[in-house]
């Protein structure tokens, strides 16, 4: 149904709001994507352009940042419009943070003394992987206002955190046997807490399209917290 | 309709429908107007705003085809009641109008009238009525500008202040009830928003109820929102009612969505 709505110049800036995070979203899925790869390639060069490109992500979230403020001073949004930029605000920063872990990890490319473990590597990967698809789905819960679809990410997280626990275990091994490769070892464990951090952001994403939508503010993690301590 | 302040009420309307002859233009209103806070009344054009506003002090009777079914409580009494006199009523109940309308007499005389209606006599114990004008421009947050010209016409002063002295000339008759009637939509928005700022001040001793058109108003001013709308026979129904807050950002009602967003029909 089509009516005239006297805030259709909002909802077209709105819906480019809307694309602008999408578009973040997307810069930072490849860099974080990217920046693992490079890391299990250990290719320098690589590393060296993604830990750069890292300022044009902020530059993007900044601009996004401006324009919800200017939003808010100029349209007065109520309701479910002053959730939406507000969520937006929240989104981005959790966006330009993950950005920031794939900086970081490039930033362990570059230090890294050694080639790494290959079985080490190859759980980083599993870990960016699993992170970035529900990075994806809280986007695309986000743009189409799907409440269920937000609240069903969370539980992945698990997934996550038993990779990073399986790989701090392994880790923790080498050093004890390994001295020399207590270094990258160090390294490998920063970068995989990096990955289990980026997940635990997609999921405050998750918490703010729940907000959005709802006007419900609560906490989707799952309750696993001091039992991990007790593994 | 969602949860209502009940907590302390200063005036509650039970079960309220207005008519204007034939047509109904407020039905079923139940609604309790907490003490010592601001409550905003919002709604599009034509939906009962002012009609209500003024069935809690019996305004309305001043149109000859007013009617009203229901009962509006006021310190335990029904001020419909027959034996209740309604301009006992509007001395409780006072009420600032959209257009600052100061008498065409002096500063001073404008806040005396207020205090003399109400049968201020000044004497052993009680202020005299110059005090007593001071204290009401002072509680108007208009003193300072007017202390060195008390003998100057009420018209000669700027539309912020005139209305400010009309808030002043309502308080000497020291009412329980402050009703505004968009008392600030013929000022600039500096005037707007020293009368907002007047209406946080004054809640310390009186309860205000006030209508406006402006959305933003209502959600800087007020304590608790009131949204009417105009069911399908066009007569105001209470959408929704609650902590201005929740109203702003988080409201229940559907339509109070849309209209709070500009998303209107």
């Amino acid at each position: 149904m089509t009516m005239y709505s006297p805030r259709s110049t909002f909802d077209r800036h709105l819906q480019r709001l809307t694309d602008e995070v999408l578009v973040l979203g997307s810069l930072v899925e490849q860099a974080v994507l990217k920046s693992v790869e490079a890391l299990s390639r250990q290719d320098r060069v690589s590393a060296r352009s993604l830990y750069h490109q890292d300022q044009y992500i902020n530059e993007r979230r900044y601009a996004i940042e401006n324009e919800c403020i200017v939003l808010l001073a100029t349209q007065q949004p109520m309701g479910r419009d002053v959730r939406y930029i507000a969520g937006i605000l929240e989104i981005i920063t959790e966006l330009e943070r993950i950005g920031d872990y794939a900086k970081g990890i490039s930033k362990i490319t570059l230090l890294m003394d050694d080639d790494g473990e290959p079985e080490a590597m190859e759980v980083l990967q599993r870990m960016a992987n699993i992170g970035l698809v529900m990075l994806r789905r809280a986007l695309a819960a986000f743009t189409s206002s799907d409440v269920a679809a937000a609240r069903a990410i969370p539980p992945d997280d698990d997934a996550v955190d038993r990779l990073y626990n399986k790989l701090h275990d392994r880790m923790i091994e080498v050093m004890l046997n390994d001295h020399a490769r207590v270094n990258s070892a160090n390294y490998l464990m920063w970068a995989a807490h990096n990955l289990e951090r980026m997940a635990d952001r997609v999921i405050n994403i998750c918490e703010r399209v729940v907000y959005v939508n709802t006007g419900e503010m609560k906490e989707l993690d799952t309750p696993n917290g001091l039992e991990d301590l007790k593994r | 309709m969602t949860a209502e302040p009940t907590l302390n009420p200063a005036i509650e309307a039970r079960d309220i429908s207005l008519y204007y002859g034939d047509f109904r233009a407020v039905k079923n209103i139940s609604m309790t107007v907490e003490q010592n806070k601001v409550t905003a009344i919002i709604g599009p054009s034509g939906c009962g705003k002012s009609t209500l506003l003024r069935a809690f002090n019996r305004m309305n009777e001043l149109m000859p085809s007013a009617r009203l079914e229901g009962e509006i409580r006021f310190m335990g009494q029904n001020i419909y009641a027959p034996e209740v006199d309604p301009v006992r009523v509007r001395r409780q109940i006072g009420m600032v109008f959209q257009k600052p309308n100061p008498f065409p007499k002096s500063i001073y005389d404008n806040v005396a009238w207020g205090a003399r209606i109400n049968g201020f006599k000044s004497g052993i114990g009680t202020p005299s009525m110059d005090d007593w004008v001071e204290h009401c421009l002072r509680k108007a947050a208009l003193w300072d500008e007017v202390k060195d010209k008390l003998r100057q016409n009420g018209l000669s002063l700027s539309g912020g202040q005139q209305q400010r002295l009309c808030i002043a000339r309502t308080i000497a008759i020291q009412p329980q009830i402050i009703l505004m009637d968009e008392p600030a939509s013929a000022l600039d928005p500096i005037a707007t928003l020293k009368i907002e700022e007047l209406m946080r001040e004054l809640i310390e001793e009186y309860s205000i109820i006030v209508v406006t058109h402006n959305m933003q108003q209502a959600a800087r001013v007020s304590d608790y929102t009131a949204f009417l709308n105009m069911d399908t026979d066009r007569a105001g129904t209470l959408v929704e009612y609650g902590p201005t807050d929740r109203i702003f950002t988080r409201p229940v009602d559907p339509r109070t969505e849309a209209y709070i967003t500009g998303r209107f029909g």
